[in-house]
């Protein structure tokens, strides 16, 4: 025993050993893991981003170059710390603490020390580059822009995070990733494919040739470039009218669904979120929580729709056959539900179809809405059809745009209110509010935009997108080139729109006629509550203006929703009038027009409720 | 001296393997240590360089002791194992520090570490006095002689520190459980190897719930005719339990981050996975790295200088404690193994040899020899390869430096001398 307690003693350690090692050696081992051996080295070779183009042609976004200061700890060389410092444009605790971190990351590998330097920068830096031994400047491309708008629909690039680099194996930390807008919903197109070289390298760090004579290496794939629908001058003039205002404007090419411009007040210039102060200014705007900068107002707001809203319940009740264009309503300055009095500003008198729409009157639209119900034998039949009808003009629902977000609004229906009230309690009269617009439906600027949209092509609508063409082939999803038809029959458009277009003649806009264009629009009045430290209070209307024009062979329908604008023909009438303008005839002639809603400004509204102070809200005076 | 001359009746199959491993050492430490300077092999500002010059010394070490009278070595067995007593104690004032340990002296061309030349005297001694032919093992205060003989020079390394090379001493008690001492003693350090560890696992309360179960267990099936008393057992219980509870105070209190570190990862004690890899790849570094090297090599490794990791030095230490990476790397599952079994082959015929001795001296010295070498080969491999915690011991023959390679040479080749004077002792 004693004499073989050290021979199996050795055996058992052999057997051990050689156990352990094959687990390593032959099961752990992967052919694969030499990708992700240091000291095969991964070159990449990136493509330029692609760039983006206008409706028609005219440059949006392009790239410039940047320049990275990236140092190799290991290979630093002692050097003139003040000199460096003062190229750079860092003081020297700064310049430590990020040699540190580059240290921290890894010796042998390069760090970011300064990124994005400008080109006046690089050019005094890069004549004493020699004497910093261990640091080297890094070429990138960095999205250059082309205009100072439309940087909710261009959206952004950013370095890519953690998570992506989970999520998507493609990526390499330090590369740039479309964050939001077009920048993301077509990542791929414009990024093309990052070429890979594997270079073997030798003891020495030296590049030895390429491993494994390049057989998987791979070229770049140029991005390709994109031609979107906006237009970029009428998208500057919006956003030059919306300066001091908040809320959403979205205008549509009618007889494609291309979205012509998209405009979210207040807005902030796109080329602040590229180059060195990029995190700085993004912090800036995202954590400005009153006017919400970075919050796209034209497709995420979801303010009631107001009177807009009533073009559709005068098609409703013409379709389902309740009504036609000369049945008649009394208006006694306002309707009566039940014993309550409800107000109407339109003067009041007899109303048809025609005077219902161009004087916007509450109670003749109360009384549509009610007929409509009636027809059917319940009140759930009734919502079901009244549902079906709102739905068909894409409202209540994600309208499915190539944009990353979007909101739904919302058409109620029966389980909504079956929930609120309670199964049978609740009738027409319950949710009258929704014969004018108010009460619980809501839609986005571009939900109102394309059912303005679906009208003026009397009956269909093409799902808005703001994609033109990639690349040469041109061709684009077909899904937005495949019409949707609304369940009203084109008959019933003409009557409807005739009022839209007396608005303009005898109505709420009459001030806002443009000469020589033809317009069919509807005025919209929203009344709005706030809750700020708990405590309900109602502010000026919403200002909100649906338009086509000309009236026949649309070519532009659009969505103007204004906060607390007051009514509709206000803010978002004059400037839904100037857009027209400025799209069909390319010039506006109005001069005194555009002058008043370039200079005026909302502020002292949005001031009101952070005052502290009892205000006013609807002032006659503006 | 025999007729046949100092090389005469020399084992040259421990020879040849020896040869063989320094050898293969050597390539290694070429390996990764071939800097894009180095010209020569025998540039001497080179690490391979170096090594080279310490294989000729070695080799003159070797003559040296191949041509001294083989009863030199037992004669003056004491006064070496003084001496070298001296020269630990000495190295509190006059030691040199390097990377943190002061363990050398320095003598301007090398450094000398006394600890390497003390694991040959300690094993000269320590056969000396059991061969004694006063000396009985069974003797509880001759136990206590050897005892203190191993662990005199232990206790002068530990605060270097070097617990390492401490650590290794403990190897010499197996020469004692060759020579009849109770093995029961294994028995007992293994149980407390085993208790450490199961407390550190599983907590002091599932360790207790064990034991009684095993005896439970134990009571419950042995042969009716097999009487176990009660008491020791329930002793044996309540000790182990004290020592469990001990184990908590001691993990928590007297060790120090350090070392907690290292038993978390040997132990994989952090439950959260996420965080066990992250201490893999700080705490754990080198052994991380290491193994990742050997990984990569696969079955027939990559090449010899081909390493992409040794080359981009990528596992520290590699020269020296972590050689062994090396090996698995560029030369695979082939080289490793191959290695295991030159180091197996050659462990078991120093073992045959020391069996065939006639002289209790040799016999216990050899033991010593192979206890020594087989520890260093257990805790470097097993360290490398991710089985035992970091301990700093080097690689016999393999690892870079002097003072290894020269002591473990000449421990080795004063066994081999008295071997070959074997025949002479019997008559």
């Amino acid at each position: 025993m004693k004499k073989l307690l050290l021979s199996s003693i050795i055996v058992i350690i052999g057997f051990t050993f050689i156990g352990r090692l094959s687990y390593l050696q032959l099961f752990r081992f992967s052919p694969d893991q030499i990708l992700d051996d240091p000291a095969i080295k991964k070159i990449y070779d990136y493509p330029e981003r692609g760039y983006i183009y206008d409706r028609d042609g005219k440059l949006m976004v392009g790239n410039q170059p940047a320049y990275d200061v990236m140092v190799i700890p290991r290979e630093v060389k002692p050097l003139d710390t003040l000199e460096f410092c003062q190229l750079l444009g860092i003081d020297k605790l700064e310049f430590l603490s990020k040699m540190e971190n580059a240290r921290n990351y890894s010796p042998r590998l390069p760090s970011v020390l300064v990124p994005q330097l400008s080109k006046e920068d690089y050019a005094k830096l890069q004549e004493k580059m020699r004497h910093f031994v261990g640091f080297y400047i890094q070429k990138r491309s960095l999205r250059y822009y082309n205009t100072h708008g439309a940087a909710n629909v261009l959206g952004y690039i950013s370095e890519v995070n953690e998570g992506d680099l989970l999520n998507n194996p493609y990526y390499v930390a330090g590369e740039l990733k479309g964050r939001t807008g077009i920048e993301k919903q077509y990542e791929e197109i414009l990024r093309g494919r990052k070429g890979v070289k594997h270079i073997q390298k030798d003891r020495f760090n030296r590049d030895i040739g390429p491993y494994k004579d390049g057989k998987l290496d791979t070229l770049p794939k140029q991005g390709k470039e994109i031609h979107i629908t906006l237009d970029k001058e009428l998208q500057e003039y919006g956003e030059k009218l919306m300066h001091g205002k908040r809320g959403g404007i979205v205008a549509i090419e009618p007889k494609t669904g291309e979205i012509l411009a998209m405009i979210s007040g207040p807005t902030y210039d796109p080329a602040l979120l590229v180059g060195r102060e990029r995190s700085k200014n993004y912090s800036k705007l995202h954590y400005d929580t009153i006017s919400k900068p970075t919050w796209d107002r034209s497709i995420l707001a979801q303010p009631s729709p107001g009177s807009p809203f009533k073009t559709l319940n005068a098609l409703i009740a013409l379709q389902e056959g309740v009504i036609d264009p000369s049945t008649k309503f009394r208006c006694y300055h306002g309707f009566y539900v039940g014993n309550t009095l409800r107000g109407c500003h339109c003067g009041g008198g007899v109303r048809d179809l025609n005077s219902g729409i161009y004087q916007s009157c509450n109670a003749y639209f109360a009384g549509v809405f009610r007929k409509i119900y009636d027809k059917y034998g319940t009140t759930d039949e009734g919502m079901d059809v009244w549902d079906k009808h709102m739905k068909s003009f894409g409202l209540g629902d994600y309208l499915g745009t190539d944009l990353p977000t979007g909101a739904p609004g919302r058409i109620p229906d029966k389980e909504y209110y079956d929930k609120w009230y309670g199964d049978g309690r609740w009738a027409a009269s319950t949710i009258i509010s929704n014969s004018i617009g108010q009460g619980e439906v809501a839609a986005t600027p571009l939900q109102l935009a394309n059912m303005t949209a679906a009208i003026a092509n009397r009956g269909y609508f093409y799902t808005p997108h703001v994609i033109k063409s990639v690349g040469n082939s041109g061709a684009i999803d077909p899904k937005f080139t495949t019409p949707h038809y609304t369940t009203i029959d084109r008959k019933y458009f003409e009557p409807v729109i005739q009022g839209m277009a007396d608005v303009y003649n005898y109505g709420t806009a009459r001030w806002l006629k443009i000469p020589g264009i033809d317009i069919a629009g509807k005025t919209g009045t929203v009344e709005n509550y706030i809750r700020v430290d708990g405590e309900r209070m109602q502010l000026t209307d919403h200002s909100v203006f649906v338009a086509f024009a000309p009236v026949e062979n649309p070519q532009i329908a659009l969505a103007v929703y204004i906060e607390n604008g007051y009514f509709g023909a206000r803010y978002a009438g004059h400037i839904a009038s100037l857009l027209i303008e400025k799209y069909i005839n390319g010039e506006i002639t109005r001069k005194d027009l555009e002058t008043r809603m370039l200079e005026k400004t909302l502020e002292h509204e949005y001031a009101k409720p952070y005052s502290g102070e009892p205000f006013k809200i609807n002032e006659r005076e503006w | 001296m025999s007729g046949k001359g100092p090389f005469g009746r020399i084992d040259w199959i421990t020879v040849i393997l020896y040869a063989l491993l320094v050898f293969i050492g050597w390539t290694n430490i070429y390996s990764t240590s071939l800097t894009d300077q180095g010209t020569s092999i025998f540039d001497f500002s080179t690490l391979y360089g170096k090594q080279l010059f310490f294989i000729g010394l070695a080799f003159l070490g070797i003559i040296f002791v191949l041509f001294v009278e083989s009863s030199f070595f037992e004669r003056f067995a004491s006064i070496f194992y003084v001496v070298s007593i001296v020269l630990l104690l000495g190295l509190f004032v006059f030691g040199k520090k390097i990377a943190g340990a002061t363990s050398w002296y320095d003598l301007g061309f090398f450094n000398f570490q006394p600890s390497e030349l003390a694991k040959v005297t300690t094993a000269l001694a320590l056969a000396k006095f059991l061969s004694d032919i006063q000396t009985d093992i069974r003797n509880r205060r001759h136990q206590l002689y050897a005892l203190t003989i191993i662990l005199l020079p232990a206790l002068l390394i530990l605060p270097q520190p070097d617990p390492g090379s401490s650590l290794i001493y403990f190897s010499l008690f197996f020469v004692l459980f060759r020579e009849g001492f109770p093995l029961y003693y294994l028995g007992i350090l293994l149980v407390i190897v085993v208790l450490f560890a199961t407390t550190l696992m599983f907590g002091t309360v599932w360790v207790v719930i064990g034991l009684v179960t095993l005896a439970l267990l134990v009571y419950t099936f042995k042969k009716a005719s097999l009487k176990i008393p009660v008491l020791p057992v329930i002793g044996a219980i309540v000790v182990s339990t004290l020592f469990s509870l001990s184990v908590n105070f001691v993990f928590e209190h007297v060790f120090e981050q350090r070392h907690r570190d290292r038993f978390v990862l040997w132990l994989s004690l952090e439950k959260d996975e996420k965080k066990l890899e992250e201490i893999r790849k700080t705490i754990g570094y080198n052994t991380y790295q290491s193994e990742k090297a050997i990984e990569s090599g696969g079955f027939f490794g990559k090449g010899f200088l081909e390493g992409t990791r040794t080359k981009g030095d990528f596992v520290p230490e590699q020269h020296s404690d972590y050689i062994f990476s090396s090996v698995g790397e560029e030369w695979g599952f082939l080289g490793t193994t191959t290695v295991i079994i030159l180091f197996s082959i050659f462990f078991l015929r120093l073992i045959f040899i020391a069996e065939r001795q006639k002289s209790d001296f040799s016999r216990m010295y050899g033991y010593g020899v192979i206890s020594l070498l087989v520890f260093h080969y257990f805790i470097n491999i097993g360290m490398v390869i991710g089985l035992l915690p970091t301990i700093g011991v080097p690689l016999p023959f393999f690892s870079y430096g002097g003072s290894g390679l020269i002591f473990f040479s000449m421990l080795l080749f004063i066994f081999l001398k008295l071997d070959s004077n074997r025949l002479k002792d019997g008559i």
